[in-house]
């Protein structure tokens, strides 16, 4: 049974087809990376699964049980967890508090909430920023906010949306690593990704999306060199 | 004892001592006013500054209390009432907020707001109308249960602290850091395995709750009302937003100092200059909003914080520590 | 056809003609908010207020130079868009810049400056009931109608009946203004989207000043057809905002047709409401219908809002 299945999923907003008849499954314990050309559906993908639309046909299942519909709280609870590409810090809790927020979702008990944060916060090379509040952080430090708070939810499968956008050479050398070392932990990444270095360095395999279909599968290798990712991409003189 | 603790301690223990020492009736009732609302100052904040609901209609709490009361007390159970009643005001207004909650909190922002004033206006209307069981505009009147100010005194201080010490409790709990996370980020909130609506309901409950005592213990204290005075929308509703707003809200004091400054302003105008005091709480909000958006305490909070974030030697260019 | 059932006809037919001209002036109130809504987002609850303002210009007018209300619209319209224009730009405005822990500060604002307006006009004027007694202001027109063999009587009630005209020309002329001018069609991309539109050169600021001129001047225009048939008093105010923003959100917000389909029905149930079912409760009614509409149409009743 795979972590995480998709059958037949699409969406539509008014006119537009965002997402049409996606199937695909990611298997326990592996880096599947999503790509596709901007407006592709990919994160419409992820809102789906996270909950925050239903799909209109289709089923989404977490561990063989029907998710789609779910609401988002639900769907986190069940072991699931996201972060944003456009990135929502809680503002005006410190960083400790904002994982301590989603540290909740597995304690009722306070100082066990603080130390589930504080071994995120440790995990995610926060240390230093843990009581600066939120608002007051650099991009690069929000998105790892969104990476603390993820793991504080223990997750089994972690959804990064876009991660890497917007950072520094050596914060995405940085970001690789932590990514790696949440993947060591045993916890599944599907990862939406714009930067082809890094995601063909961290992902096992690769699916692509275009116009909200799927047209490839496969070994990043294989992805890469697909003729209808690069017309995709590059259009069609470069195929 | 820590610092904190005495800065507690000694005024409680003052005003606890002031009606043995002074029995002035006059200013009594201005302290037991102050102290009613700072409970709805307090409990507004709650739901308000704490949550960021913003509820323009909390009158229909403090009128449900008021008049859970006085048709109790019309029934014809006396005296036992003035401690029975304030609990069932306060029940009686937590259930109308399960039912309000239910329907509003399909809304967000503005439109919650407006819809809960609009829920409370219904509220006054139904009072006014339902002459059979709320007398209509005439109004309830019934004899306090106490002849002595004092007995009130300590009821509304009781109230009051218990109120603080609740609001306080919970926001350090795990339903606070929800509630907070609610009013910073809801999608995030609901992202992060927070069930929005349920959370939103308990704390609307919870401020519902302590509103609701305080127009019981109104209704107790004043002997009299009508729809025209418990579910006002300017004196009740929107006072108490300005009340939660003077002093700064999402602190846990600033509505209490909000509450008495607004008594002390009130009654410095109704003696000398005979009228205008609204006008006057009419700019202040003007200008707090322009100026002073997070009250007294939040601006001295903010200062404060500003302060302490310079003395710290954090280097901001720290990247992947 | 009998006389009871001639009289029944009779006395709908009246309740529904009322309901209609009163509709009419209900729309000229929902308009001004509707489209301070849907250009500016911004929520009016002193809307009601700028009313009374605009009735104790009226009144003055009337009672100082003995200015006819129909008359001294032309005072009021622009004396109430400069007073609007003016709130924009001083206060609502710099407001929207301002960070705090609370949302909405601008809805608060708004709720400051009604304080101050009606609780000003009680120094100024008490809170007594001020009335601007024109001549023709119990005048009625009556048409006797043929039903089945039987006469009913219908009147209509002339300063009313005026109101409905005047209201329902300047929601027309406003309507033109929108689709035909520059001034309307910089409102209207304002409307669907700032940020486009201030890239496409428009000063969208000035046009937030204008827009928010022109409400204030539509529900002051209300508030002096109004005169001639109301009770002037301080706190006349907030029943007419809770009526504007049921007829917004019945329209739909920004939508001008809407706004007057929104006055009708609400001055058509309000009649209706009051004489068969309940007169204490018709209030009730309009915020009861508010918040469904809230909750299940949030677009409104015709599905169509720029918001």
């Amino acid at each position: 049974m795979s972590l995480l299945e998709l059958t037949g999923v699409s969406k539509r907003f008014g006119g537009l087809q965002a997402v049409g008849d996606i199937t695909f499954s990611v298997e326990k314990g592996e880096i599947l990376g999503l790509i596709g050309p901007n407006g592709a559906g990919k994160t419409t993908i992820f809102n789906l699964i996270n909950g925050y639309y239903a799909p209109d046909v289709g089923e989404i299942k977490l561990n063989g049980e029907p998710i789609q519909g779910l609401k988002p709280y639900k769907v986190c609870r069940k072991g699931l967890a996201r972060t944003f590409q456009v990135v929502k810090p809680l503002g005006r809790l410190s960083v400790l508090e904002n994982v301590m927020v989603s540290a909740f979702s597995k304690t009722n008990h306070l100082p066990e909430a603080r130390q589930i944060a504080l071994e995120a916060i440790s995990f995610t090379g926060m240390d230093a920023w843990k009581d600066n509040l939120a608002k007051s952080l650099p991009l690069g430090m929000r998105k790892r906010l969104e990476m603390a708070r993820a793991l504080a939810t223990k997750p089994q499968l972690l959804l990064l949306d876009e991660n890497f956008a917007g950072l520094n050479p050596s914060e995405v050398e940085r970001t690789i690593e932590i990514v790696k070392k949440i993947h060591a932990t045993g916890i599944t990444i599907l990862i939406i990704e714009h930067n082809m270095r890094v995601i063909m360095a961290i992902s096992q395999r690769l699916l692509a999306i275009n116009y909200g279909v799927k047209i490839a599968e496969g070994s990043p290798e294989e992805v890469a060199n697909n003729g209808k990712v690069i017309e995709a991409y590059l259009g069609v003189a470069h195929a | 004892m820590t610092k904190k603790a005495v800065f507690l301690v000694v005024p409680a223990l003052l005003v606890l001592i002031f009606p043995l020492a002074f029995e002035n009736p006059y200013i009594l009732h201005m302290l037991i006013l102050s102290m009613l609302w700072i409970v709805l100052g307090v409990s507004w904040n709650l739901l308000g500054g704490f949550t960021g609901q913003v509820s323009y209609g909390h009158a229909a709490f403090f009128g449900t209390g008021a008049y859970a009361t006085a048709i109790l007390v019309k029934s014809g159970q006396p005296p036992a009432t003035a401690w029975w009643g304030l609990l069932v005001g306060g029940l009686a207004a937590a259930l109308l907020a399960t039912f309000i909650g239910w329907i509003c909190f399909r809304l967000r922002g503005p439109y919650f707001s407006l819809s809960v004033l609009a829920l409370s206006e219904v509220l006054r209307l139904v009072a006014l109308n339902w002459k059979e069981v709320t007398n209509g505009a005439e109004g309830i009147l019934f004899l306090p249960a106490f002849n002595d100010k004092g007995a009130y005194y300590y009821i509304i201080f009781a109230i009051a602290a218990i109120t603080i010490f609740a609001v306080h409790r919970v926001m350090k709990s795990k339903l606070g850091f929800y509630f907070l996370a609610i009013r910073e980020d809801q999608d995030a909130a609901e992202s992060l395995g927070i069930d929005t609506t349920k959370y939103k309901l308990i704390s609307l409950m919870i401020s519902a709750f302590f509103t609701g005592v305080a127009g019981s213990f109104y209704m107790n204290y004043m002997g009299f009302i009508d729809p025209g005075i418990v579910f006002d929308l300017s004196k009740i509703s929107i006072m108490m937003i300005l009340v939660t707003m003077l002093g700064g809200a999402a602190t846990l004091w600033g509505p209490a100092l909000g509450a008495v400054i607004y008594i002390l302003v009130s009654e410095g105008f109704r003696v000398y200059v005979g009228s205008g005091h609204l006008v006057f709480f009419g700019v202040l909000i003007i200008v707090i909003i322009l100026f002073f958006p997070n009250g007294i305490v939040g601006s001295i909070l903010e200062a404060k914080g500003r302060r302490e974030r310079r003395t710290d030697n954090k280097d901001p260019k720290q990247v992947g520590a | 056809m009998t006389p009871q059932l001639a009289g029944q006809i009779e006395l709908f037919l009246q309740v529904v003609i009322a309901g209609i001209l009163l509709g009419g002036l209900y729309s000229l109130i929902g308009l001004g908010m509707s489209l301070i809504m849907g250009v500016m987002r911004i929520i009016n609850l002193a809307h009601g207020e700028l009313m009374m303002v605009a009735m104790y210009i009226t009144y003055l007018a009337f009672s100082l130079v003995h200015v006819d209300p129909y008359v001294s619209l032309f005072i009021v319209l622009p004396a109430l868009f400069l007073i609007g224009a003016g709130l924009q730009k001083y206060l609502i405005t710099p407001v929207m810049d301002v960070e705090s822990v609370l949302p909405q500060n601008q809805v608060l604002l708004t709720v400051g400056i009604g304080i101050v307006l009606s609780n000003l006009a009680q120094l100024i004027f008490s809170a007594d009931y001020m009335s601007v007694p024109v001549s023709y202001a119990s005048k009625t027109i009556y048409w006797d109608v043929n039903v089945g063999g039987q006469t009913i009587s219908l009147s209509f009630n002339f300063p009313f009946l005026v109101a409905f005209a005047i209201a329902i020309g300047l929601g027309a002329a406003l309507f033109l203004f929108l689709g035909k001018t520059d001034i309307g069609r910089m409102i209207r991309a304002t409307a669907q989207d700032k940020r486009a539109a201030a890239i496409m050169g428009i000063n969208t600021k000035r046009i937030t000043y204008i827009t928010f001129g022109l409400g204030a001047a539509l529900v002051g225009a209300a508030g002096t057809l109004l005169a001639p048939v109301y009770y002037i008093y301080p706190a006349i105010g907030g029943p007419f905002t809770s009526k504007a923003f049921i007829i917004t959100v019945l329209g739909g917000m920004g939508n001008i047709a809407g706004a007057v389909l929104g006055g009708l029905v609400l001055g058509l149930g309000e009649s209706l409401g009051s004489v068969y079912i309940s007169l204490g409760y018709k209030d009730a009614f309009g915020f009861v219908i508010f918040v469904l509409v809230l909750i299940f149409l949030p677009k409104g009743l015709l599905g169509k809002s720029s918001v």
